[in-house]
């Protein structure tokens, strides 16, 4: 009896895994969670590997990850280097070099990106931890959104042309509801346009790029390295003299310095979500800049900032 | 031979190979075509009178071919300078209207104007050279690189890094002598994709010892099964510290277990081949490694060809929360020793580590305790004190308590591998601090007590630094 019963079981098991025969998708971070989601619907499932309330650019490589990866159909990365510490020796031992660069299941995100802040000229690590390729967090461009989701819907469909229509038509839902979405997100934030900010790492110039905030420095001295006591006090005579109400930080940042800062010259600290998941509410794409930008909004009612 | 020379004359770019065809043909009909052969060489006075040289059958008809060959080789070329011409100026209205827009400044506010969203742009391909020299690429749009291949002409080079380890010691050790001040160890790492199934590392080592190849193996990433095998030199996955490079461990030196019983400070590093497996199941990330070495590094010695080491590991995973995970892994080794052909040496570890770090405050905030026990069998002959079991471990623990500080604690308690009757201890404290994630400095107070009674308290320091590609972090 027993043994009908696994069986049955084992036969349910492969049977349903063929009628289903979701692709399986590895994303590192949240976003890519999301928007793989929106794009692939059933025929796909997603995991990702980082939490969107973990500074991105530090993540311990830990094996369980190499688990995901080895049994990933298709990895899809942020790149431009945000992953530089932790993919790579994952990558490696995952045993499956389809997902590794250059591979036909690895996906660079940024490759179709609009990428701001990449360096011209000569760099140096004296300048702090800078992205050679360019600033790594454009997700938060809501444009970018897009324009991921097209690099993510061609590449789905890549590995299951026969749902292509699918994909192109869960993707033409997106790019309509994204639409929406921003005209939504412009109307809030236009009475705001150049309203002056400080955030704390320059994880967003994609988002004030987009909403036409306009930032005027940094808590930390240089990317990556922690605040400084000279600096901190500079850019507290700096936000005086510009007058400047608002200071964005990242959840993963202490958030001691930008308070002392913040009582210094009246600013208020707001936490972002940096990504679909840095927050409880912020579950998809689209409610993360619902949260932020509803944020950014009310802190700028409160402060009067201009 | 006439029809060698007019080929030499009328095709005068291709003469010297021709000539070197011309006298290899003749090398192998023998001697009577020495004659030919040096005729041939002498093909450069020849060619200067080709025009007057009456080459019998081909050239008397051939002004006319000739001419109309000239006209479309010069119709070619013309053709070519043309394509050519176009393609510069091309390029440079490229240039010219992409330099401005490749500035990238450091204000988001004056970003270049980009496409309409609903036309994906193509990102800029990195334009930022380390090297001045290395003028911006002019780059096709279409054909995005990947964004680690910052300069197409380095675009093969191995990912290269520098890391020097500096060390310094204040205080008397009658025992275990080291420099007051010494670059203890400048590593080079060159690592690179070999092609699409295998990736290379090399890790060269330039110590006052001299340049040693501390590691360099070859991975084979395409395997079936799951499998992933390295060959080359090697450090032998014994436990967690053997395997580990100086930079990357949590204090200035090694645990004593690792000299006592591992056989020094070099450790097990031999050449061999690896092959590992994961292990797939619903519980946990097991993976199993098999090893086979020469059987000449650390406590091993081979005398003959046949004297080979072998080494097995068994590595378990598993996150316990979110923040938190326990790694503990078991290895074996064997393989003779330096005493002779008959005697032997059998190493059993058992490693485990628990990670606290979490996640949100991962920069901030994380906890390391970790412990390697390990058990020598040594077979020795009966003048030397006969077999020999000894025993050693350490346990430590570490601590960081803001965003660059570290602090640690370390126990050590060994036998000495020859004479498991002398048993050495020590404890540590250490205090790290980063200025960046590319340097740190730090400190460690260690005493040890070592077998017959001998004690040494030392201040040990350490500066290490390192340039070049951006290394992955160690876990």
């Amino acid at each position: 009896m027993k043994k009908y019963i696994t069986l049955a079981f084992l036969a349910a098991m492969l049977t349903g895994g063929n009628a289903f025969a979701a692709i399986k998708v590895v994303t590192t971070t949240q976003d890519l969670e999301s928007i793989t989601n929106e794009i692939g619907g059933d025929k796909v499932t997603v995991d990702s590997l980082a939490r969107g309330y973990q500074d991105p650019h530090f993540v311990e490589p830990k094996p369980t990850f190499i688990l995901k990866l080895h049994a990933a159909e298709l990895l899809i990365a942020v790149g431009r280097e945000l992953e530089i510490g932790w993919l790579p020796p994952l990558v490696n031992q995952a045993r499956n070099t389809r997902i590794a660069p250059n591979g036909d299941r690895y996906l660079d995100a940024s490759l179709t990106a609009k990428i701001l802040e990449i360096p011209s000229g000569q760099i140096t690590r004296a300048m702090g931890d800078v992205h050679p390729a360019g600033n790594p967090h454009y997700w938060l461009g809501p444009d970018n959104g897009r324009r991921i989701a097209q690099a993510i819907q061609k590449k789905l469909s890549e590995i299951s042309p026969s749902d292509a229509a699918y994909f192109a038509q869960r993707y033409a839902d997106f790019d309509r509801r994204l639409a929406e979405a921003e005209k939504r997100w412009q109307a809030a934030m236009a009475p705001y346009k150049g309203v002056k900010v400080v955030t704390y790492h320059r994880s967003w110039p994609n988002f004030t790029d987009a909403f036409g905030l306009n930032v005027i420095g940094y808590v930390e001295p240089k990317p990556g390295i922690p605040p400084s006591p000279s600096h901190t006090l500079e850019l507290i005579q700096e936000m005086k003299r510009q007058n400047v109400k608002i200071i964005i930080i990242e959840p993963y940042f202490d958030s001691k310095t930008p308070n002392s800062i913040a009582r210094e010259t009246g600013a208020q600290v707001i936490v972002l979500a940096p990504s679909v998941g840095g927050v409880k509410e912020v579950t998809d794409y689209f409610k993360l800049f619902d949260y932020d930008v509803n944020l950014v909004v009310n802190a700028i009612k409160q402060t009067g900032a201009k | 031979m006439e029809r060698f020379q007019a080929l030499i004359h009328s095709n005068a770019p291709f003469r010297l190979e021709v000539i070197v065809i011309v006298l290899s043909t003749f090398a192998r009909r023998g001697v009577a075509c020495a004659g030919v052969a040096a005729s041939c060489l002498l093909a450069r006075p020849a060619f200067a009178q080709a025009p007057q040289q009456p080459a019998p059958s081909t050239q008397q008809a051939d002004p006319q071919q000739i001419r109309q060959e000239l006209d479309r080789l010069r119709q070619e070329f013309e053709a070519i300078r043309d394509s050519y011409g176009a393609r510069l100026t091309a390029l440079e209205a490229k240039l010219g209207t992409s330099a401005p827009a490749q500035v990238a400044p450091a204000q988001p506010a004056a970003v270049p104007a980009q496409p309409p969203a609903d036309a994906p742009a193509v990102a800029q391909p990195p334009a930022a050279a380390p090297e001045p020299a290395v003028t911006p690429t002019p780059q096709e749009p279409t054909t995005p690189l990947p964004a680690y291949n910052p300069a197409t002409s380095k675009v093969f080079n191995p990912d290269m890094a520098v890391i020097g380890n500096f060390l310094g010691a204040v205080g008397k050790n009658d025992v275990v002598s080291t420099p007051a001040l010494r670059l203890d160890e400048a590593e080079a790492t060159f690592q690179a994709i070999v092609d699409p199934y295998a990736r290379a590392d090399f890790f060269m080592s330039f110590s006052p010892e001299g340049v040693d190849v501390e590691e360099g193996f070859l991975t084979l990433t395409s395997l079936p099964g799951g499998l992933l095998a390295k060959v080359g030199k090697m450090k032998e996955q014994f436990g967690k510290v053997n395997t580990m490079h100086p930079h990357s461990l949590s204090w200035t030196d090694k645990p004593l277990v690792m000299t006592n019983l591992l056989g020094g400070d070099e450790g097990m590093a031999d050449s061999g081949i690896s092959l590992s497996r994961l292990i797939i199941n619903p519980l946990f990330f097991l993976e199993a490694t098999g090893e086979v070495f020469a059987g000449s590094a650390g406590p091993f010695a081979a005398h003959d060809r046949g004297d080979v080491s072998w080494l097995g590991r068994l590595r378990g995973y598993r996150d316990l929360t979110e923040g938190t995970n326990l790694d503990v892994g078991t290895s074996f080794a064997y393989g003779h020793n330096e005493l002779g052909p008959s005697f032997r040496t059998r190493l059993v570890g058992v490693d485990a580590t628990f990670r606290y770090r979490p996640l949100q405050r991962a920069i901030y905030k994380r906890f390391l305790a970790r412990t390697e026990l390990i058990w020598s069998d040594r077979e020795q002959p009966p003048v030397s004190g006969g077999d020999q079991a000894s025993f050693g471990y350490y346990a430590s623990a570490d601590y960081q308590f803001a965003r660059r500080w570290f602090s640690g604690v370390r126990f050590d308690s060994s036998d000495r591998a020859e004479d498991s009757t002398l048993r050495d201890k020590a404890v540590s404290g250490v205090v790290t601090f980063w200025p960046s994630e590319f340097s740190q400095v730090r400190g460690q107070l260690r005493h040890t007590r070592y077998a017959g009674g001998v004690t040494a308290n030392e201040l040990l320091f350490q500066f290490l630094f390192s340039i070049g590609a951006h290394g992955a972090h160690t876990f």
